[in-house]
């Protein structure tokens, strides 16, 4: 099970409170945790990523294990802590200054 | 016993203000939606517990809401918004050739008569039709295969679809306007799409009578004339009596003829409402005083309506879609601020009172009027 951390808009717009878990296939990739987001939250897709292209939106980034993942590809395989479940993925809202 | 709900979408979030006939007293709800821009907030002439919402945010992107219970409560609805085909290219500032990208969704306009049936505008400029509750989109691919669509480009704004106009008496025809293109007519639902901007002069452009690339900000009508339209130009009001086929301009003894807003009197076909903004460079009033002006003859002579309104160190700015009237009588004006005020007035504008002031800045106003 994978553990998925949503930006604070994107958890009301799904209604959930905190962290989600979800069932991934394996290998967990970046790909397939945000194509089991969209499926168990179908409000949440193209927010985080194209609809059609899957290209990640701009603003939007990825963490996991104190490693930005925002910019590898996303058939990368996610650390081993976030497979095991000691660490969650964490999608966040990049920071906009001003 | 007749009531008023105001839907007033802003830069964070949606509020729904409520009140009875006599717009006196006025309870705020919101808001909804908090943190997300509210483009747009309508409701369904059809059902007007059916209110549907344009949410967008510069982070996540378009998401589409929907509520069948006059705002209690939301479902997000569908919110992929793809060209048709190959989406080609319009012109960019510069003038060189940029693919067509959707933005967000600036104007939602439900059906007369069937509340599953709703419009959208969006940028970059097209028009999108859901025939489910707004579950999914098409486009109307017509418009942008108009052959002008290449020529078309964005004004400070974007290049924006923001008003949608349907014929209360024949449903194959509606009106929509594009900043910075101009405005379309069909006649057939939608299929094909002409450009109706003759008589529109704009000093801005190579060629000041184009068939497009007018900064078109809105666009009003009374549903009795449907023939009958009043633009607020970039610059300029103008007026059509042929559904566009000819526009001439009404704008007579206004301090300034720019602004963004225009909209009719429910019950008076010829007496219309702007606020001149001072300039394209100062979106603000004239002088620091608030004023909208009203024409009780389709324009060119205008009178200045203040009472209520601020007459000093007033420097919000009135957005294209944040003007709307009731159809009480007598008729109520509503219009909101990039200050957050939204002031109406329950007399056709004779007298005005901020029904809420401290909101985010307004991007639009609707007005549903409950029976």
């Amino acid at each position: 099970m994978i553990r998925v951390v949503l930006p604070p808009h994107l958890k009301v717009l799904a209604h959930v409170q905190d962290e989600v878990v979800l069932d991934v296939e394996d290998p967990p990739t970046i790909g397939s945790i945000l194509d089991a987001v969209e499926d168990h939250y179908p409000m949440l897709a193209g927010t985080i990523r194209d609809h059609v292209t899957h290209k990640r939106r701009p603003f939007v980034r990825f963490f996991a294990c104190e490693e930005d993942l925002s910019h590898v590809s996303s058939d990368t395989v996610v650390p081993a802590a976030v497979i095991a479940g000691k660490e969650p993925f964490l999608i966040v809202g990049a920071l906009a200054g001003g | 016993m007749s009531g008023v709900r105001v839907l007033a979408g802003t830069r964070k979030g949606a509020f729904i203000l409520t009140s009875d006939g006599a717009r006196n007293r006025w309870e705020v709800n919101g808001p909804y939606f908090g943190g997300w821009e509210m483009y747009h907030i309508k409701g369904s002439p059809a059902d007007p517990n059916r209110i549907y919402a344009s949410q967008s945010s510069g982070w996540f992107g378009q998401t589409m809401q929907r509520s069948d219970d006059a705002g209690k409560t939301w479902v997000p609805v569908g919110n992929k918004f793809v060209y048709d085909g190959v989406p080609g290219t319009h012109q960019w500032y510069d003038g060189t050739p940029h693919p067509w990208e959707f933005k967000r969704v600036w104007h939602l306009e439900p059906s007369l008569t069937d509340p599953d049936l709703v419009y959208a505008g969006v940028e970059d400029a097209a028009i999108f039709k859901s025939t489910d509750g707004g579950m999914t989109w098409a486009e109307m691919p017509g418009l942008r295969g108009h052959g002008s669509g290449p020529r078309w480009q964005p004004g400070a704004g974007g290049l924006c679809l923001h008003t949608i106009l349907l014929d209360p008496k024949d449903a194959q025809r509606m009106f929509i306007a594009i900043s910075a293109a101009g405005a379309f007519r069909t006649d057939d639902g939608g299929e094909t799409w002409k450009a109706i901007n003759q008589g529109l002069r704009s000093q801005y452009i190579p060629d000041p009578n184009a068939e497009v690339g007018h900064c078109v900000h809105r666009i009003a009508m009374h549903r009795s004339r449907p023939n009958t339209l009043f633009m607020q130009k970039h610059w300029d009001v103008m007026r059509t009596d042929n559904a566009g086929d000819q526009w001439t301009e009404v704008s007579g003894n206004l301090p300034t003829d720019f602004g963004f807003v225009i909209d009719v009197h429910a019950h008076e076909p010829e007496t219309i409402y702007v606020v001149p903004i001072k300039s394209d460079s100062e979106h603000y009033p004239m002088d620091g005083a608030l004023r909208v002006y009203r024409s009780r003859t389709g324009g060119n002579e205008w009178e200045p309506l203040t009472k209520g309104l601020p007459q000093e160190n007033c420097f919000v700015n009135v957005l294209r879609d944040s003007m709307s009237v009731d159809q009480l009588d007598p008729c109520g004006i509503y219009f909101g601020t990039t200050g957050g005020q939204v002031y109406a007035s329950s007399d056709g504008g004779d007298s005005w009172t901020a029904i809420v002031h401290d909101l985010p800045p307004v991007l639009s106003v609707e007005v549903q009027t409950l029976s």
